[in-house]
C-alpha cells in the first residue's frame, strides 16, 4: 500500500439552504481553505462564502477580445492577400460577411478557452489529476447531495476537530479524503507516454473502423455534395426539352462575345490583301508571341521557323517559314494560314485567339529577320 | 414575522406633488407643441406623432409583454417590481388615444392612402388587399381593444390578489400571459408594418416586426428599470437588492444584444442579396445626411451600452443604470425617428416641434404612473411569491 496523504475532510448536505449555513458558519468558524460542490449553481452561495466577485468575467473578456481579433485578422487576410475572390460583386474587404463568423468565433474561443483555462488552474496542467477525482463524495455532490470540504493545509486544520465541526454544522457521511502525493504532482500528467499511446490507438481504431464500415462494408460515402450535385452533364438527356436534348445550341444568331466571323474562308488572296496586322511589336506583343509559337508551332516549324522540328523526314515534312514565298507574304496571308489550316496543317482557329495569332505572325517576322539579317543589323 | 413590515411599507403612497407638477407642465407642454405643430405643417406633425404613438406603444406594451412574460416563465425575482409594469402598462389605452390624429392625415403620410396614386402603381395596388384605410382602422381598434381587455383583466386579478392573497389569481394570469403571448406577438408585428414599415409600400422585410420588437423590449425595461430605481431611491420600493438591479441590468444587456442582432440579420441579408427593391430602404437611411444618424443610431443603441453594461459591477451600480435606462430610452427614440422620417422627405427634419413627442410621452407616463399610485399598493403584497422575490439572491 502506497503511502497516501490527507488531503480534505469532507460531508454532506440534503439541502440548498443547509449548505448555505454550512459555509457561513464554515467562514465565521475562520476557516480559509474549504469549498463547497454543488449540483448547480445554488444562489447566494457568494454572499455566504464571502467570495470577492470572481475575475472570470475579465478572463473571459480577454478570450473574447482575443478570438474576434484573431478572427478578424485572418479572414481579412484570406480575403485580401491569400485567396481574393469576387463574391456578388462585393469588394474584397466586405466586413458585413465577417461578422457572423467572428461573432461564432468569439463565442466558441470565449467557451473553449475559459474551458481550458480552468483545466489549466485547477489541475495544474499537465496534471491531470485532482485528489477529489473519483471519489464517493464527488459522485454524490455530482447528483443529488451538497458538499462541504475543508482541507488539510488550511491553518486551523485538526483532524479531529474538523470532523467534530462538521458533526456539529450538521453534515452527514464526513469522510477524510486521502491522496497519493505522487499521482498529484508529477504522475499522471498529460503528456503521459501510455496515456499518449491509448489515446493514439482510440483515434487510429476509430478512423479505421469507421473507413472500413461506411467505405468498404456499406459503401456510403458520407460527404458526397460536391461529387454528386442536380445537374446535367455533358451528353446526357434532359427532360425539360421537348427534343429530349441536354446539351442546348446558342438561339440562332447568337455571337460570342468578342467572337468576330472570319469573312475570307477560302479566299486566301482576299485575306492577304486586305487584313492588317492590328498589334505593335511591343515587347511585350512578342514575348506573348515567343510563347505561343513555341507552344503551337514549334513542333512542327522548328524553334527557328526553318522547318527543322524533329518531324523532318518522319512526316510530310514541314515547310520552312524562312522561304521567300513566306517572307514576301503579308501578315493578312499568314494569318489565314493559321486561321485555316494548309496542306496538312489544320486551323488553328479553335486553339489561338485571332489576337495570340497576330502576335505569332510579329514573332515570325522576328525569326525571319534574324535568319536573315542585313548588314546593317549588326551595327 | 418579516412580512408585515415588508407588507406596510409598500402600500399605497401617492407620487411627490413636485414631480406630478413637473408630469403635468410637461404634459401640457407636449399637448400645445403637438397641436401647434399640426397648425403649421400637418404632414410633419403627423409623422412626429406616428414616432411618439410607437414610443409610447413600446413602453406600455412592452410592460405588458413583460408582466405575461414573468408569469408565463414562474419568474420569482421580479414579483416585488411587477406593479411597476402593471402601472407602465396602463398607457397602452392612452396610446390608441394619441394615434387618433393621424388618422385624419393618412393620405399626407401614407402613400399607399391615397386614391389616385393606388391607380398608377400596380406594385402597391396588389397589396390593396391589406393595406387598405378600412382594414387598416378596423385592425388598429380590434388590436387596442385586445391588448386593454388583457390588461384590465390581468391587473384587475392582481390588485385583488391584494386583498385576498388567494393563488387562483396568479393561476389565471399565467393562463391569460400564455393566451396573450401569440396574440402580442401577431399584434406587434401588424403595428410595426402598418404605421412604419407601409411608409414605404414597396419595399419589405420579414423581420421588420421582430426589429420593431426587440426595440419595444428595451423601451419597455429601460423605462421600469428607471422607475424601479428612481422609486427606490424614494422610498417606495423598500428591501429591494443589488440582486434584483442586477437582474434588470442583465435583461437590458441582453436585449440591447438582441437589438444589434435582429437589426444585423436585417441588414446583411438584404446587403448580401443586394436587390435593388430591397437596398433602396438603407440607401435611404445612408444619404443626405441620414448616414451620420444611421451610424450614430449603431453607436448609441449597441456599442455604447454594451460596454456600459457589460460588467458585473455596472449592473449593479444604481447611478449608471439609471443613466442607462435613460440613455436607451433615448436611443429607442432615435430608432424609431431613424425608421420613420425618411419617409417625410430625403433629408433630416430638423424641427422644434420635434420636442413635442418626448415631452407628451414623458408627462403621459408621469401621470399614468401617479394616477395608479395612488390607487394601487406599489407591490403586490398578496402575491404568495412576494416573500421569495424579496429574498431573492444571486
Amino acid at each position: 500500500m502506497v503511502e497516501k496523504t490527507l488531503y480534505s475532510i469532507t460531508a454532506l448536505f440534503n439541502t440548498p439552504d443547509e449548505i448555505i449555513l454550512a459555509a457561513q458558519k464554515t467562514r465565521e468558524a475562520g476557516f480559509v481553505r474549504y469549498d463547497v460542490h454543488t449540483p448547480y449553481p445554488v444562489h447566494g452561495m457568494d454572499s455566504a462564502m464571502r467570495l470577492s466577485t470572481s475575475r472570470i468575467g475579465l478572463f473571459a473578456f480577454i478570450f473574447g477580445v482575443l478570438g474576434a481579433v484573431s478572427t478578424i485578422l485572418f479572414i481579412s487576410w484570406v480575403t485580401i492577400s491569400d485567396y481574393p475572390l469576387v463574391i456578388g460583386g462585393k469588394p474584397f474587404w466586405s466586413w458585413p460577411a465577417f461578422v457572423p463568423v467572428t461573432f461564432e468565433v468569439t463565442v466558441l474561443s470565449t467557451a473553449v478557452l475559459s474551458t481550458i483555462a480552468m483545466i489549466v488552474f485547477y489541475f495544474k496542467f499537465p496534471n491531470n489529476a485532482h485528489p477529489l477525482h473519483d471519489t464517493a463524495y464527488m459522485k454524490s455532490v455530482s447528483s443529488d447531495k451538497f458538499g462541504l470540504c475543508i482541507q488539510a493545509n488550511d491553518p486551523m486544520f485538526k483532524e479531529a476537530a474538523v470532523k467534530d465541526f462538521l458533526r456539529k454544522i450538521g453534515g452527514r457521511e464526513i469522510t477524510p479524503i486521502y491522496f497519493d502525493p505522487d499521482e498529484i504532482d508529477h504522475g499522471q500528467t498529460l503528456f503521459d507516454v501510455k496515456f499518449l499511446g491509448v489515446l493514439a490507438v482510440v483515434a487510429l481504431t476509430v478512423s479505421a473502423v469507421t473507413y472500413f464500415s461506411l467505405n468498404v462494408l456499406l459503401k456510403i460515402q458520407p460527404f458526397n455534395w460536391m461529387a454528386e450535385q442536380n445537374k446535367l452533364k455533358a451528353q446526357q438527356a434532359s427532360p425539360l426539352f421537348h427534343d429530349g436534348i441536354g446539351m442546348r445550341s446558342p438561339v440562332e444568331g447568337t455571337v460570342a462575345r468578342g467572337y468576330l466571323p472570319y469573312p475570307f474562308k477560302g479566299k486566301p488572296e482576299e485575306a492577304g490583301n486586305f487584313l492588317v496586322n492590328p498589334l505593335v511589336p511591343t515587347q511585350k506583343v512578342l514575348d506573348g508571341g515567343k510563347s505561343k509559337y513555341l507552344t503551337y508551332c514549334s513542333p512542327c516549324h522548328g524553334n527557328f521557323a526553318r522547318g527543322d522540328s524533329r518531324l523532318q523526314g518522319q512526316f510530310p515534312s514541314p515547310p520552312t517559314l524562312q522561304s521567300d514565298k513566306v517572307r514576301n507574304w503579308t501578315d493578312g496571308r499568314i494569318y489565314h494560314v493559321i486561321t485555316e489550316g494548309q496542306n496538312a496543317m489544320p486551323s488553328y482557329a479553335p486553339l489561338i485567339s485571332p489576337d495570340d495569332r497576330w502576335a505569332i505572325i510579329n514573332y515570325i517576322r522576328v525569326l525571319q529577320r534574324a535568319q536573315n539579317a542585313k548588314k546593317s543589323d549588326f551595327k | 414575522m418579516s412580512e408585515r413590515p415588508t407588507a406596510q411599507m409598500n402600500m399605497k403612497k401617492p407620487m411627490a406633488q413636485n414631480v406630478v407638477r413637473l408630469g403635468w407642465i410637461l404634459f401640457s407642454l407636449g399637448i400645445l407643441i403637438c397641436v401647434l405643430g399640426y397648425w403649421t405643417d400637418s404632414r410633419l406633425a403627423a409623422f412626429h406623432n406616428i414616432v411618439g404613438f410607437l414610443f409610447l406603444t413600446s413602453i406600455g406594451l412592452g410592460a405588458l409583454f413583460l408582466i405575461a412574460l414573468d408569469y408565463v416563465a414562474g419568474s420569482v425575482w421580479s414579483v416585488p417590481m411587477r406593479r411597476v409594469n402593471e402601472f407602465l402598462a396602463a398607457l397602452v389605452p392612452f396610446t390608441a388615444l394619441l394615434a387618433l390624429p393621424v388618422l385624419f392625415f393618412l393620405p399626407e403620410v401614407f402613400s399607399w392612402a391615397k386614391a389616385e396614386s393606388a391607380v398608377l402603381d400596380p406594385v402597391v395596388e396588389s397589396k390593396r388587399l391589406y393595406l387598405n384605410v378600412n382594414f387598416f382602422i378596423i385592425r388598429f381598434v380590434v388590436l387596442f381593444i385586445i391588448w386593454t381587455v388583457f390588461y384590465y383583466v390581468m391587473t384587475g386579478n392582481s390588485v385583488k390578489q391584494d386583498l385576498t392573497k388567494d393563488q387562483k389569481h396568479t393561476r389565471w394570469n399565467i393562463r391569460l400571459g400564455a393566451a396573450f403571448m401569440p396574440v402580442f406577438a401577431f399584434g406587434i408585428t401588424a403595428i410595426a408594418i402598418d404605421w412604419s414599415m407601409s411608409l414605404e409600400p414597396h419595399w419589405y422585410s420579414t423581420i421588420y416586426g421582430v426589429y420593431y420588437f426587440s426595440g419595444t423590449v428595451i423601451a419597455a425595461l429601460a423605462a421600469a428599470t428607471y422607475i424601479i430605481i428612481q422609486l427606490h431611491e424614494h422610498g417606495y420600493l423598500q428591501n429591494l437588492r443589488s440582486d434584483h438591479f442586477y437582474s434588470l441590468g442583465t435583461l437590458l444587456f441582453v436585449f440591447v444584444n438582441f437589438w444589434a442582432y435582429i437589426a444585423f440579420s436585417q441588414f446583411l441579408l438584404i446587403w448580401y442579396a443586394n436587390i435593388p427593391e430591397e437596398t433602396v430602404w438603407f440607401i435611404m437611411r445612408w444619404k443626405n445626411g441620414w448616414q451620420a444618424v444611421s451610424i450614430l443610431l449603431l453607436l448609441v443603441q449597441f456599442w455604447v451600452p454594451y460596454f456600459m453594461l457589460l460588467s458585473q459591477e455596472s449592473k449593479m451600480n444604481l447611478k449608471r443604470l439609471k443613466f442607462m435606462s435613460i440613455w436607451l430610452l433615448l436611443a429607442h427614440l432615435l430608432d424609431l425617428y431613424w425608421l420613420v422620417m425618411p419617409t417625410y422627405n430625403s433629408g433630416v427634419p430638423l424641427s422644434w416641434t420635434m420636442i413635442g413627442v418626448p415631452s407628451l410621452s414623458v408627462g403621459l407616463t408621469i401621470l399614468v404612473l401617479a394616477w395608479n399610485m395612488k390607487r394601487k399598493n406599489i407591490m403586490p403584497i398578496g402575491d404568495p411569491r412576494l416573500k421569495r422575490g424579496l429574498e431573492f439572491h444571486l
